[in-house]
């Protein structure tokens, strides 16, 4: 499909249906999201892609009705496999959702939680880790004197690159961002989009966003999705100037019923 | 195409095109007198052509204005986007089309009193008429948005080209020959040279219209006479 067939795909997603109970959400879906690149998923409100996105770290394990069918290889590993370790999957695959969710306790220990789940560290290494993380969220300089502060006492947009600095934390492999910025003024977008543009040089991100400027802004790929099915997957640049399908245009230039 | 559900920005979309319509109906009416007016040398109509020009420059103002707010409300993409920018170069081309018209009409003027004979009128006219055909052409591919008329006007911008050569060539003569010819074909030259560059800016509107429809580009390379003025030299 794409151009750059040559780029090493790190998530292969190949013929996935989704079911929430009878509903077929998702009609047999093939999409790779290439290694440390960020891919967007547009479309309306229901076509599968926020589905798509609890697919990749099996969120929908929590719901006893939902199941998937067809392959999601990470690094050629099919992540559906029943065995797969569901801890370890979500310690590779990091998720930022669309609210922030910061635990009520304080900053450090926000970060500090998710670390001690996977590792035992002296007060010392995980101080740094701590930092290393905020650092890497662009939070450290706005509360390193305040490290003792509870989560909830950040702002909206602090509070979302605080949950990024908790998914990096745990040195992920892939970030899914769930509209991360929706509820966040457009300075904190800016900080997160540009933390986006960071983040992927070591990162795989998948975005899931119902703004278009941001799908145009920070993704390399996109992927155009309806009613459960992906529509038009192509370089970003393409999408947003020259889409090839019909329905990829009406939605992005706000022609659609 | 399905209709924006914001009506607000199918109606600027719309307006848009609207002017670029308007502005190309004076464009062609300023050429069209202009081939008049060289052929009649014709005094009034030369100098309303010169006064027609302000009113493309307006419209060039207001479609660039327009299209400013348009992005800045709207952010335009895919087909709108292109459709947006689409408009501001042509105006541009159409703004610059008017200027050379102004010019072929203010020599019109400068040749009062002297008569060049029929036969240079006939082929700056011959030459004029084949740009004005372009320019239609290319007004239409935009109104319809038909991108196989656009590339057709822009591989035929090579027999404007080879025109200009052979009428450069001829009025190079007639000035070799007696240097009282030197002033009105002058005038005729650089006339000329206006309504080769009037070709040229169908041939971006043409490049333009292609890339609206389909959103690629063309390439680089047009088809072009195989000589141009540079080529020929005096005393050839």
């Amino acid at each position: 499909m794409p151009a750059a067939n040559a780029l090493p795909e790190k998530i292969s997603v190949k013929d996935l249906k989704f079911f929430y109970g009878a509903n077929l959400a998702l009609k047999g879906v093939n999409l790779p999201l290439y290694d440390r690149k960020v891919t967007a998923f547009i479309g309306p409100s229901g076509c599968g892609k926020s589905t798509l996105l609890r697919v990749l770290n099996r969120m929908y394990d929590l719901y006893p009705k939902q199941r998937a069918e067809g392959e999601v290889l990470m690094d050629g590993e099919n992540i559906l496999d029943p065995r797969q370790d569901l801890n370890l999957l979500r310690a590779r695959i990091g998720m930022v959702f669309q609210k922030p969710t910061p635990f009520p306790m304080s900053i450090y220990e926000n970060i500090a939680f998710g670390i001690r789940l996977y590792e035992n560290l002296p007060k010392s290494e995980m101080d740094g880790r701590v930092e290393q993380a905020l650092r890497g969220a662009a939070l450290w300089d706005e509360v390193k004197d305040k490290l003792a502060a509870s989560g909830l006492s950040l702002s909206g947009g602090q509070q979302q690159r605080l949950c990024i600095a908790r998914s990096v934390a745990v040195k992920p492999e892939v970030i899914l961002f769930d509209e991360p910025c929706s509820a966040l003024d457009p300075i904190s977008t800016a900080k997160v989009e540009e933390l986006i543009d960071e983040l992927k040089a070591h990162y795989t991100i998948a975005i899931v966003t119902h703004n278009m400027q941001q799908a145009a802004r920070v993704s390399d790929y996109t992927a155009f999705m309806y009613l459960g099915d992906l529509v038009e997957f192509d370089e970003t640049d393409k999408i947003f100037t020259a889409p090839k399908q019909k329905a990829t245009q009406d939605y992005i230039t706000g022609r659609f019923g | 195409m399905a209709n924006h559900t914001v009506a607000a920005f199918d109606l600027e979309l719309k307006e848009l095109q609207r002017t670029i319509a308007e502005m190309g109906g004076l464009a062609e009416k300023m050429q069209s007198d202009a081939i008049d007016a060289l052929a009649k040398q014709d005094i009034r109509l030369a100098q309303k052509i010169i006064a027609a020009d302000p009113t493309l420059d307006r419209l060039q103002r207001e479609v660039e204005e327009k299209a400013i707010l348009t992005i800045a409300r709207r952010q335009p993409m895919a087909v709108d986007l292109r459709d947006v920018i689409a408009t501001i170069r042509i105006a541009n081309d159409l703004e610059r089309v008017g200027d050379l018209v102004k010019n072929i009409a203010k020599r019109i003027l400068a040749m009062e009193g002297q008569f060049p004979p029929q036969k240079l009128l006939a082929g700056i006219g011959n030459m004029s008429l084949m740009a004005l055909n372009q320019f239609k052409s290319v007004i239409d591919a935009y109104t319809q948005r038909d991108a196989q008329a656009a590339l057709a006007v822009w591989q035929r911008d090579g027999e404007i080209d080879n025109l200009y050569t052979s009428l450069f060539r001829e009025l190079l003569t007639y000035m070799m020959e007696d240097p009282r010819n030197i002033s009105f074909c002058t005038h005729l030259l650089f006339g000329a040279k206006n309504v080769e560059r009037i070709g040229d800016h169908a041939t971006n509107i043409a490049e333009t219209v292609y890339y609206l429809v389909t959103g690629e580009s063309l390439a680089v390379d047009r088809p072009r006479g195989d000589e141009n003025e540079l080529s020929v030299q005096a005393g050839q």
